[in-house]
């Protein structure tokens, strides 16, 4: 297998683009990659998208967007795990320059999510349609319910919830490219208007268009188009049941951790020798379960983690640098690809006030549904 | 909803028919091919009982489209005493006090309309165990 390294990077603001259709989002991210490593042409590329046939009625975006990105002919195809779709983009093009198949690959992710579609059915699809959403049940509702089981295993509280809000929105008022870059306040989360109890509306992750990319290479061509490589070390996927009520503890987020423990020992490293994380925290109890399967707290521990400046800027493993999908936005299928390039920027030194001093080692951790599907992916400055 | 996918549904979802695994004795609802737990391919069939204990619950405050005349209601996971686990929404109570460990009954009730012309979808719904 062929040692993998990231050489560019391109991504849309994320919000409401009210002014870009699904495929302008694409080229523009996909496109600034290209042109940071002055690239003409690519062998492959993979499209990281969640839902654009049932958001924009859109199917068959590999010819769509390889033709309107000036790549016709390329190999092109959409990878698809709900929420976990970049991340799974990623993987599948890590995999597709590590087996000597392509030499440069495009891994993306878009979604447009604001033209009016029902955006709470839409997602519901991710989850099992015959045993969870038919009854009514919503994405909220299910991390919320996994929250109650938190907080009822574990003690967990709403003030550790609202933690999580403020610290990655906190960090997300460093981030130019964040749909809501500014602070909020512990008191404005825990009085925010009930989604799905527990959770409040600042618990939650916005509706957000926008879209992402990132250049993959051999390793030992990486100089070809950047004197700052970065190397991915290790990747996992990982599955668990889609109906959460059939996970043995619902307060576990098992494919995550699975996905991790494939992650870190390709990569030979572990969660203490990590410098920044990018986690999943569409809602805030999941920042809280994905630090607790991703091995950097304690089972039952995460509650405390944002609430005491673990996870902070300056804490011991700064978490959500970005903002997180919380503050940065979260338009599903770009996600994972976006988590990619923070890591990216923050081994470069490129994340400005938000940058974690001397990082050497970052994680993403992406994933699907009500935690059933999870991408894991470790990287390292070169 | 087309309605062979309906009708397809009927046992598990209107009779509450579920399987039991004969190599491992975990009970499977609704039935499915394979055991999950065991890998086994070999079942009885086996109907679950009409009560259960709330394991994890919410309060929905923005339901999809269809349940919008209902929010906000309470759903939970329910697990019955074969050790089958339900989603259902729970009724005939403040949705606020529906919380772990309290005990529910399931009913025959009426879940979604499907607009003004399609299909009526009947299913179970969870009430408190004392009413």
């Amino acid at each position: 297998m062929r040692e993998v390294a990231i050489v560019a990077a391109g991504m849309t603001n994320f919000g409401e683009l009210w002014q870009s259709s699904l495929r302008r989002m694409f080229v523009d991210a996909a496109s600034e990659a290209l042109e940071a490593a002055g690239v003409k042409k690519v062998d492959s590329i993979y499209i990281g998208n969640m839902s654009a046939g049932q958001f924009v009625g859109q199917e068959h975006l590999g010819p769509l967007m390889a033709g309107e990105l000036g790549q016709a002919g390329a190999a092109a195809a959409r990878v698809e795990s709900a929420c976990a779709s970049g991340g799974v983009a990623l993987r599948t093009a890590f995999m597709d320059v590590a087996s000597g198949m392509s030499d440069l690959v495009l891994a993306t992710g878009v979604e447009k999510m604001t033209d009016g579609a029902d955006v709470t059915a839409v997602l519901a699809s991710a989850a099992d349609q015959e045993l969870e959403a038919y009854y009514g049940i919503t994405f909220p509702g299910l991390y919320a319910m996994i929250a109650r089981a938190h907080m009822q295993k574990y003690g967990t509280t709403e003030e550790d919830l609202a933690w999580v809000s403020v610290k990655n929105h906190r960090h997300g008022a460093m981030n130019p490219k964040a749909q809501f870059g500014r602070e909020v306040t512990l008191e404005q989360v825990m009085k925010s208007t009930p989604v799905s109890e527990p959770l409040r509306l600042l618990h939650c992750s916005p509706v957000s268009d926008g879209a992402a990319a990132v250049l993959l290479c051999p390793l030992d061509q990486a100089h070809k188009y950047t004197d700052r490589p970065v190397q991915i070390i290790g990747t996992g996927l990982a599955t668990s049941s889609i109906a959460l009520a059939d996970r043995s503890d619902m307060t576990y987020l098992d494919a995550v951790q699975l996905s991790a423990v494939r992650a870190y020992e390709m990569a030979g490293v572990g969660p203490a020798d990590l410098d920044v994380a990018e986690v999943h925290d569409c809602f805030a109890i999941a920042e809280i379960c994905c630090i607790e399967a991703l091995g950097l707290v304690e089972k039952g521990k995460g509650g405390a983690a944002a609430r005491d400046g673990l996870t902070a800027l300056g804490g011991k493993i700064p978490v959500n640098t970005s903002g997180g999908l919380k503050s940065k936005g979260h338009p599903v299928g770009a996600t994972g690809i976006a988590q990619t390039i923070e890591i990216f920027e923050q081994l470069r030194g490129d994340c400005g006030k938000r940058q974690v001093e001397g990082a050497k080692v970052g994680l993403t951790q992406n994933m699907g549904g009500s935690g059933a599907s999870s991408a894991t992916h470790l990287f390292r400055r070169v | 909803m087309p309605s062979p996918r309906y009708w397809r549904e009927v046992p598990a979802r209107l009779r509450l028919e579920a399987a039991r695994c004969i190599p491992c004795n975990k009970t499977l609802y609704p039935a499915r091919p394979i055991c999950p737990t065991c890998g086994g391919k070999e079942f009885e069939p086996t109907t679950l009982s009409r009560t259960g204990k709330v394991l994890t619950s919410t309060v929905v405050h923005v339901p999809p489209t269809e349940f919008h005349m209902e929010a906000p209601f309470a759903m939970a996971i329910i697990e019955t005493p074969e050790g089958a686990r339900l989603m259902t929404q729970v009724v005939d109570c403040v949705p606020q006090s529906v919380q772990p460990g309290m005990e529910v009954k399931f009913e025959f009730r009426l879940i979604r309309k499907e607009g003004h012309t399609g299909i009526l979808c009947y299913g179970h719904k969870a009430v408190p165990a004392g009413v």
